[in-house]
């Protein structure tokens, strides 16, 4: 169907994206521009035909056996986000080549980017929940990478990790959270569970559940306290920052949280979570967004608020809350995403990103200027622009939410009232203000710089005008999907003189307010953010060193010194636990009679190989050695050879022989052969040696005492022809039977290759010394 | 490594016979003892032979392959030997046989792919470590 081929080619895009860019790179950036513009006008086509109110779904069998399934579940909600993603994408994927221009790296940037995006769809087209996760984890990997991107710089290899880390964990316990999910619903598919909310909620494993889910969301979409990793993705370049950041990635834990609501909501935990959690993000972030000195970690931590306005509103629960929630998605993403274009336009053509250093650039780079204006005037809610109309929904549905609402308004109050000096902070500046001093000299930006942003505020100021464009067509397909009740929705500018637009003129002119006095304001609030030292982010670089320090410690003591400590511990660890086995469960050993059945040539290769152990263990040069261990070795073939197993024997002498020419090669960088234990330490390890031979002897002859019935070896020498054509059983079986396996295998070897490798070439002059390998 | 007349003679006739031996143990091993493990090894003990007659560049001139790209060929070879399954809609790495009976090598199947890359794998690992061992 054709949303599998949007994933495939999205897939494909991302694949062919550095070749691509490598035949033709100053027209990559465009062409590849195409494949998101297309998904958005697939999208828009799809708005038309699913006006009706039902969902468009699709299936594709990936593990039958498990429920897992490549579902697609498009409403009214999948369509608003796809929209979004797919237009922000293409506008992003413009800029990046005006932005990247001359970097050689741009094809990859543009691999990860399609990466990015089509795992961003995966997430919100699909409709199993394991389908779910796994696009879920995809954009926390794509975005590991993206922000990443500079990655000789040290604070993006940093920042990477930690966004990573955090978001990983948070998968980890969204993972547990969807399973438990499946099992209570009784299946993975979203147009199953969306039916089985009541089995859901009532169920006693449900707290457990919601817990595990809050917290994948919670750490994806930056709520207290997982939001430090936020502000450190800023060292990513502006594109990723107005993408993932500001417009796509972040809502992700918002739209599962929306998507899930019908299964999970309406219970006292959800309504008391979602919006203590959201509340104390919104409060925080806005907050600390006016402390900001460089402009986009003022846009971050406003962006961290707004995903904390977003959260509540969900919690909150009604109808008019996701009405709000739904506007709110669309503007925040319109005027998020110019803000972060813009600024990364204006660090491109200035060189820095210091507020105070920008003043008056208005005169210097218009476009670009008004175009952040414009969103930050769409931020702060000022009439007629969409953000205006969000803003009143936001307090109306704050106002109409039940007991909380009290608390619940003045704290949404509050924080708007920050938002919008932080809004001015971040325009008046620039258009009214005085001392540029720029490391660069100041220009106007090309147009790949300047469309994104500009588009993007234009439109809420459009949608703002007009906002029938959304509102029957975006915003009441999402909320119905997510209520499940056909819903009306009518915005627009002017709903008469009431307490809600009381509340928003009011927020402007206390905001202004607090704009006009944010030096004092700022100074006051240092201390506070100077608690924020001990605060999660802390804890983060704690955990992380303390994992180090512990998995030195643990190192150093288990596996330091010489080798013969360390085989020592592993060998008086297995006998002990295997004896304490021994002595409790197993039967008794069974002795083979007396005179022993064996053969003269199998008692020659027996005392082959003992003679051989001897010689190893009682040899005065490191070549006497290896030869003697060779000698052990082909003896151990040759009964492999006696007791039927020619595949095996001829692997072992062909590992014996390479054996011995590794050895041979590394002899000459070792230090010369003496003798470094004394008499009662060989005693030691000889008594040790002989316990743990004993160990695995009583051992083998235990179990060759029980019944033992396979119905293995006979279904494999019966089926070893017919199936799968061949008559060497165990080659078939490594093959053919179980031939994932030995693909796993062969990666393992491959991997461990490559550590021998990257060790060698590591200790290039550096003297082997430390480790003695006796 | 100490020059030795006697090892880098035999070697210059051993080499050839080895490979030779190396593919013969691959493409008998799905119906008696063999296949791409010893293939593997066997071939990469000639060329572990060569670097010890003669010297790793010279070793590794004959060989003309990185090793490294060894490895990821040989990766490759054997996941996409699984690939044809897939698109006959049947599970990843069900076994696709070709009708025709070659005259020296014998059915022609997927799995035959999989040795080989199984084969070209222990190859580029064997001689990776033991190239890396020995320039130092």
């Amino acid at each position: 169907m054709f949303l599998l081929i949007v994933i495939g080619s999205g897939l494909g895009g991302a694949l062919l994206a550095p070749l691509l860019y490598r035949l033709r790179p100053s027209a990559a950036g465009r062409l590849l521009a195409l494949l998101p513009a297309g998904f958005f006008l697939y999208f828009v086509a799809l708005v038309r035909s699913l006006e009706a109110g039902k969902a468009l779904t699709a299936s594709f069998a990936w593990v039958p056996g498990l429920d897992f399934h490549l579902s697609f579940y498009v409403d009214g909600l999948s369509l608003l986000l796809a929209l979004i993603i797919s237009g922000i994408g293409t506008l992003v994927t413009i800029y990046a080549e005006s932005y990247l221009a001359g970097d050689p790296l741009r094809g990859r940037f543009y691999a990860y980017l399609l990466l990015f995006m089509t795992s961003m769809l995966g997430v919100v087209l699909s409709g199993n929940v394991l389908a779910l996760f796994v696009f879920w984890e995809l954009t926390s990997l794509s975005s590991y990478l993206l922000i990443g991107f500079y990655h000789h710089q040290e604070d993006s290899r940093g920042a990477a990790l930690q966004a990573l880390l955090v978001t990983g964990a948070g998968g980890m316990a969204l993972l547990a959270g969807l399973l438990l999910l499946g099992q209570v619903g009784g299946s993975y598919e979203l147009r199953t569970l969306l039916l089985r909310g009541e089995e859901v909620r009532s169920g006693p494993l449900y707290p457990l559940l919601l817990g595990l889910v809050l917290v994948g969301a919670f750490t994806k979409s930056a709520q207290f306290p997982f939001h430090f990793w936020l502000p450190g993705a800023m060292v990513a370049p502006a594109p990723v920052s107005a993408y993932l950041h500001a417009a796509t990635m972040v809502k992700a834990g918002v739209y599962l949280l929306a998507r899930l609501s019908p299964v999970l909501g309406g219970t006292g935990e959800w309504q008391f979570l979602l919006p203590l959690g959201g509340v104390l993000t919104m409060g925080m972030g806005a907050f600390l967004a006016l402390l900001q000195e460089d402009l986009k970690l003022l846009l971050a931590y406003s962006t961290v608020s707004v995903l904390g306005i977003l959260v509540l509103l969900i919690g909150l629960d009604t109808t008019l809350s996701m009405q709000a929630a739904m506007v709110l998605l669309v503007v925040h993403a319109l005027y998020k995403g110019a803000l972060f274009l813009a600024a990364g336009a204006i660090d491109h053509a200035t060189g820095t990103r210091e507020i105070s250093r920008l003043g008056g650039l208005v005169r210097f780079m218009p476009i670009t200027t008004a175009a952040l204006a414009l969103a930050a005037f769409s931020m702060a809610g000022f009439p007629p622009l969409l953000g205006f109309i969000s803003k009143e929904l936001l307090y109306e549905a704050k106002l109409q939410a039940g007991s909380a609402a009290p608390f619940v308004t003045t704290a949404g109050v509050l924080a708007n009232v920050f938002l919008v000096a932080g809004a001015g902070v971040l325009s008046v500046p620039f258009l009214f203000g005085r001392g540029l001093s720029v490391p660069r000299p100041p220009h106007e930006v090309p147009v790949g710089l300047w469309l994104g942003p500009a588009l993007l505020a234009g439109l809420g100021l459009v949608i703002g005008l007009w906002p029938g464009l959304i509102d029957r067509t975006l915003v009441a397909p999402a909320v119905e999907a997510i209520r499940a009740q056909p819903t009306e929705v009518r915005l627009a500018l002017w709903h008469g003189l009431n307490p809600v637009l009381l509340l928003s003129s009011g927020t402007i002119l206390a905001g202004a307010g607090v704009f006009l006095l944010r030096h004092r304001v700022q100074q006051g609030g240092r201390w506070m953010a100077g608690l924020g030292r001990w605060g999660p982010a802390r804890w983060y670089a704690v955990g992380l060193s303390g994992l180090d320090g512990l998995a030195r410690v643990q190192t150093r003591w288990l596996q330091g010194g010489p080798l013969r400590q360390h085989v020592g511990i592993v060998l008086i660890t297995t006998l002990g636990l295997v004896g304490w086995t021994f002595s409790g469960q197993l039967g008794g050993i069974h002795l083979p009679g007396w005179p022993p059945q064996v053969r003269t040539y199998e008692g020659m290769v027996v005392l082959m190989i003992l003679g051989g152990i001897v010689a190893t263990a009682r040899a005065s040069s490191r070549l006497t050695a290896v030869v003697a261990l060779g000698v052990v070795g082909y003896g151990v073939a040759l009964l492999y050879i006696l007791f039927g197993a020619p595949d095996l024997a001829m692997t072992q002498f062909a590992i014996e022989t390479l054996t011995v020419i590794l050895f041979v090669l590394v002899f000459p960088r070792l230090p010369r052969f003496t003798l470094r234990s004394r008499p009662w330490q060989r005693g030691r390890d000889l008594v040790l040696a002989l316990l743990a031979g004993a160990m695995m002897t009583g051992l083998v002859l235990a179990v060759v005492v029980r019944p033992f019935q396979s119905r293995l070896s006979p279904f494999f020498a019966e089926n070893s022809v017919p199936l799968a054509q061949g008559r060497n059983i165990v080659n078939v079986i490594l093959v053919d039977f179980r031939g994932i396996d030995t693909l796993g295998e062969i990666t393992v070897l491959a991997v461990a290759a490559l550590g021998v490798y990257a060790l060698l070439k590591l200790c290039l002059d550096r003297e082997v010394g430390g480790e003695e390998s006796q | 490594m100490m020059p030795s007349l006697i090892l880098a003679t035999a070697v210059r006739y051993l080499l050839p016979l080895l490979l030779l031996l190396s593919i013969f143990d691959l493409l008998r091993g799905h119906n008696a003892p063999g296949g791409g493990f010893v293939g593997g090894l066997v071939a990469a003990a000639a060329f572990a032979l060569y670097a010890l007659a003669f010297d790793v560049p010279q070793a590794r001139r004959v060989l003309r392959v990185d090793p490294l790209q060894l490895i990821g060929g040989g990766l490759l070879t054997a996941a996409a030997s699984g690939l044809p399954a897939l698109l006959q809609g049947r599970p990843f790495m069900t076994a696709w046989w070709g009708p025709w009976l070659l005259p020296v090598l014998g059915k022609m199947g997927t799995p035959v792919l999989f040795e080989i890359g199984v084969y070209l794998t222990v190859l580029g690992v064997t001689l990776l470590i033991i190239f890396s061992l020995a320039e130092g």
